[in-house]
């Protein structure tokens, strides 16, 4: 087949970079060659509209190992371990085909961190759905929990923690996020950059199959009605091969043979083996015929674009093709000796012995277009007045009822439960708790991972909104006694190509940038996932952060649910009573305006530091950060963890109850202390100019307010447990 | 006293289970799927997990591994064997237990804690046993046993139902059921009890950091009784 630009943009390019790929080549691309640009410049590989701005975001830290740039950021933990973290969007292929896509999304990361020689600890996801109205969410839903469980139970790697947001901005789009965490020793870690004349490279793992062909092209277009006839370019995933290929990876891991090593994701065959040379500054020889296949007469074309899942390409040190090979044979895997390293510093492929390809890998990596794209700033909306006259209709009980049922905030049981979270024994903080904490095997540390997007905040204010999920991530991580170290950011947006969206997207970063630099909390690792729109209607920005942090005594672990009772219960931090944004503004008062509540990074800092300072010495029995639903939320999900009651103290504040209860303020703890303990407490907040309130005091049973009983613990656990079990049924 | 964990390709669960038993005091060596001959031993176990990709049916490719011709045979003769949910299934695929597991009532993967009764402990598994309500760790697929009238039958004359998912005060009902399985039998034993399936993990229940600490209490014992 001729190539023409027809042909170009029918794989997604546009008519002026098919033009520079002609001027590079100094001629017409032949179809693999124009596949393989495809592949490499589109969005989803290229970053070519992000790079710009990627750029900027702090990565830099004294505990940081490995920055963005290689399959997934690494981070010192102290006695030579080494957390290897990453977050990846699985979201265009989950909403055509939600238990595949969402599978393959968690093989996918996790495969990023045990390409590294890390053995994978906890998995994390954050998922975003359409309106719980919408006739879609039910079933994506369903097919996306037994997705990621189908993958990560096979696997048995806990899944430890995670976030389900609904909003009809996502009713053509949904996000699935995974994050993977794996534990390496800081000496062992592997890197994709090859090195090394005539070394020979392998093909480890499945068959190359037709599946997930164009796969990442998909992931960097919008959706039309057509979006169902894109079923055949979602991958299909087998997490018992990966299961094997991730023991014999370790295995082989364990001597020294392996230059560079590299996972094959999205664009398959064509972006690692590109990566690994463009890396390594040499050339690369590829023999298809030698690609292990699956299927009859696969061309070289759809070979080097297949997304078959559960392979992986090694550069080896020459002489260690047999020892290796025993190790695949053993573990019942393919294992092909493909090509070798080269001087030509071009991928040179071969087919039948008939050179099929030949291009010049800086042409395909370094040239790859980047785009400064026009955007818009978003301005900051105007405060919302609230009268006194919205509040006066409402019953108390009844919010508070609607509160803690809301899809948003209810219970994900039905969800965690479906997730294998205690497989190897070592998860101490399960799914429900601010953040999911896993012990280093063998050892006194544990690791809390949490993950977090707020796309409403993002979506009215997006540079608040970016500081205030850095500083979320960083509050729960505080909340289970961790020391916050790095994060990894998953940036999910619509179409870069409208200057709103395009805004959105700078702007969000800049305010991560700026949390992350002040709380010191790098970014080490991330993807952006643009395009999330369908017929013109974006999702609201989402930028998803998941956070990582070390506990160093595993017996320190904190936890939510109120212990006892007649004990003081305290919240840190000031409560400014700002109500725009809020899920109760929202939910109660159907007002969706104004901004959302400021970011103090000077308060979040120092409370979040005197947090720790207190759960180290032993002074605080529990501890939850105020999020969602305020206040109210906050001590409801206490009292319903620990099945105590509590009485709030009377009032004499300026602001109303609603006010109180449930804005959103930012920077907010809730502490239980022992009431021998609370002087002490008191002074040392005092000491530091943390401002506190003194809330109220755990009960057994009974949830009090101005002096009246409005439910007992047990009718609010059914409100809050019953909601997603009842939708689902 | 010496105990072997095979490992089937796509097991899950053998380090947990190598953890567990080394931390009782058991001697324990790693078996690979492939070998022909088990090391001496007074304990078998085969581990959690998704064998062979549990394809075809959980436990069913495994149940025609190399190396379960020994365990076979050692169990024949009287040996100790313990298979933990995926092992479960792979006993009842060797015809060494009775039954099927089916896919969980609600369809659906559950993870959680549960409680058990110990309904026999004339035998080297619960004897002495000071607890006989244990709450224990579920995390499966397909762990809904089933067996015909007969089979069940023959498992209550003979006493081998080896405990029912019950309520935390004991009670067998429908409601502390988790996944449908036939008069809530959470594992059984073979005529002779030298053999033990059961779906809930005792291994995932070591440690009071972890989701509780009643697993200890049947390694222990198993360990006394040995």
């Amino acid at each position: 087949m001729e190539v023409n630009e027809k042909i170009a943009v029918d794989h997604g390019l546009k008519p002026d970079e098919y033009k520079k790929i002609c001027d590079l080549l100094k001629r017409v691309p032949n179809l693999t060659e124009l596949g393989i640009f495809s592949a490499m410049w589109n969005e989803h590989c290229s970053y070519k509209s992000s790079r710009l701005h990627l750029k900027k975001l702090n990565t830099k830290g004294k505990k940081v190992i490995q920055g963005p740039g290689e399959n997934a950021g690494v981070i010192d933990i102290g006695d030579d371990d080494a957390i290897v973290f990453k977050i990846e969007s699985h979201n265009h292929p989950s909403f055509i085909e939600p238990y595949q896509g969402a599978s393959t999304g968690v093989g996918g990361i996790m495969r990023d961190v045990f390409t590294m020689g890390a053995r994978p600890i906890a998995n994390l996801n954050s998922i975003h759905f359409g309106s719980t109205q919408h006739k879609k969410t039910k079933n994506l839903l369903r097919g996306v929990v037994k997705g990621i469980g189908g993958y990560g139970n096979c696997i048995g790697v806990p899944t430890i923690a995670g976030q389900t947001c609904f909003d009809q901005s996502y009713n053509g789009n949904i996000l699935v996020n995974a994050m993977t965490l794996g534990l390496v020793n800081k000496n062992k870690i592997f890197y994709s950059k090859a090195a090394g004349i005539n070394k020979p490279v392998i093909y480890v793992g499945s068959k190359t199959g037709r599946d997930g062909i164009h796969g990442a092209s998909m992931a960097s277009a919008i959706f039309d009605d057509k979006i169902e006839e894109k079923k055949p370019t979602v991958q299909v995933g087998d997490p018992f091969t990966e299961k094997l290929l991730l023991e014999a990876c370790l295995e082989l891991m364990s001597d020294k043979s392996i230059i560079a090593i590299q996972d094959m994701g999205a664009a398959g065959l064509t972006s690692s083996s590109i990566e690994m040379a463009s890396k390594g500054n040499l050339g690369i020889e590829l023999h298809l015929d030698k690609v292990p296949c699956r299927e009859e007469k696969m061309t070289p074309y759809e070979i080097m674009l297949s997304e078959s899942q559960e392979r992986m390409l090694i550069v080896l040190e020459n002489g260690k093709e047999d020892s290796a090979k025993k190790i695949f044979d053993k573990w019942n895997l393919d294992f092909a000796v493909i090509g070798k390293t080269t001087t030509s510093k071009n991928i040179e492929l071969y087919f039948e012995k008939e050179k099929v390809a030949n291009v010049p890998i800086k042409f395909l990596a370094n040239e790859a277009p980047m785009y400064d794209r026009p955007w818009k700033k978003t301005k900051l909306p105007q405060k919302i007045k609230f009268s006194n006259s919205d509040f006066k209709k409402l019953k108390f009980n009844d919010v508070i009822k609607k509160m803690i049922s809301n899809p948003n905030i209810c219970s994900k049981q039905w969800i965690w439960e479906q997730y294998d979270h205690t497989v190897m024994g070592d998860t101490i903080q399960k799914p429900g708790g601010d953040a999911g904490v896993v012990r280093v095997h063998g050892t006194k540390k544990a690791v809390a991972s949490s993950v977090d997007s707020s796309a409403s905040y993002c979506y009215a204010h997006p540079f608040t909104g970016g500081k205030q999920v850095v500083c979320e991530a960083w509050r729960n991580l505080v909340s289970v006694g961790a020391e916050p170290i790095a994060i990894t950011n998953c940036l999910n947006f619509g179409n870069p190509e409208k200057k709103e969206n395009m805004g959105e997207f700078v702007e969000c970063i800049d305010g991560i940038n700026e949390a992350s630099k002040y709380l010191n909390f790098p970014v080490v690792s991330g993807n952006v996932s643009f395009y999330n729109e369908t017929k013109d209607k974006g999702i609201k920005p989402t930028p998803t952060i998941g956070g990582v942090g070390l506990i160093k005594d595993y017996k320190n672990l904190m936890s939510m649910n109120f212990k006892s009772k007649g004990n003081a219960v305290l919240v840190i931090g000031k409560t400014e009573g700002s109500l725009d944004q809020s899920i109760f503004a929202k939910i109660i008062l159907d007002e969706r305006k104004g901004p959302p509540p400021e970011i103090n990074l000077f308060n979040e800092k120092n409370n979040g530091e005197t947090v720790l300072k207190l759960i180290k010495e032993k002074l605080v029995l529990s501890v939850h950060d105020v999020s969602l639903g305020g206040i109210m939320i906050g001590a409801l999900k206490m009292c319903i963890a620990g099945s105590k009651g509590i009485k709030f103290n009377k009032f004499k504040n300026l602001i109303n109850i609603y006010q109180y209860f449930f804005s959103e303020d930012q920077g907010r703890y809730i502490i239980e202390v022992d009431k021998n303990n609370l002087k002490k407490v008191e002074s040392i907040l005092k000491k530091n100019s943390v401002h506190f309130d003194l809330l109220g005091e755990t009960r057994d049973k009974e949830i009090i307010i101005n002096d009246e009983l409005t439910f007992t613990v047990d009718k609010v656990t059914e409100f809050y447990k019953s909601w997603l079990y009842k939708y689902m049924s | 006293m010496n105990s072997s964990v095979i490992i089937f390709p796509g097991s899950n669960c053998d380090r947990d289970m190598d953890v567990a038993l080394k931390k009782f005091g058991f001697k324990n060596k790693m078996v690979w799927h492939d070998d022909d001959e088990l090391p001496n031993s007074d304990l078998i176990v085969l581990p959690g997990g998704f064998s062979y990709g549990d394809y075809l049916r959980c436990g069913s490719i495994a149940g025609k591994s190399k190396i379960i011709q020994s365990v076979i045979d050692f169990a024949n003769s009287g040996g100790l064997v313990l298979g933990i949910c995926n092992g479960f299934q792979i006993l009842t695929e060797t015809g060494l237990l009775k039954g099927v597991l089916q896919q969980n009532k609600n369809i659906e993967f559950i993870c959680k804690n549960i409680f058990v009764k110990v309904n026999n402990s004339e035998n080297k598994f619960f004897e002495n046993i000071d607890k006989d309500v244990l709450e224990l760790h579920i995390a499966h697929n397909e762990g809904n046993y089933f067996c015909s009238e007969d089979e069940l039958k023959s498992l209550e004359d003979n006493n081998q139902i080896a405990a029912y998912y019950c309520s935390s005060d004991g009670k067998v009902d429908d409601k502390s059921n988790p996944n449908g399985a036939i008069k809530n039998i959470a594992g059984i034993f073979n005529e002779k009890k030298n053999i033990l399936g059961m779906m809930p993990h005792p291994e995932r229940m070591i440690d009071q950091s972890l989701s509780g600490e009643d697993g200890s209490i049947f390694f222990e014992n198993l360990l006394k009784n040995l």
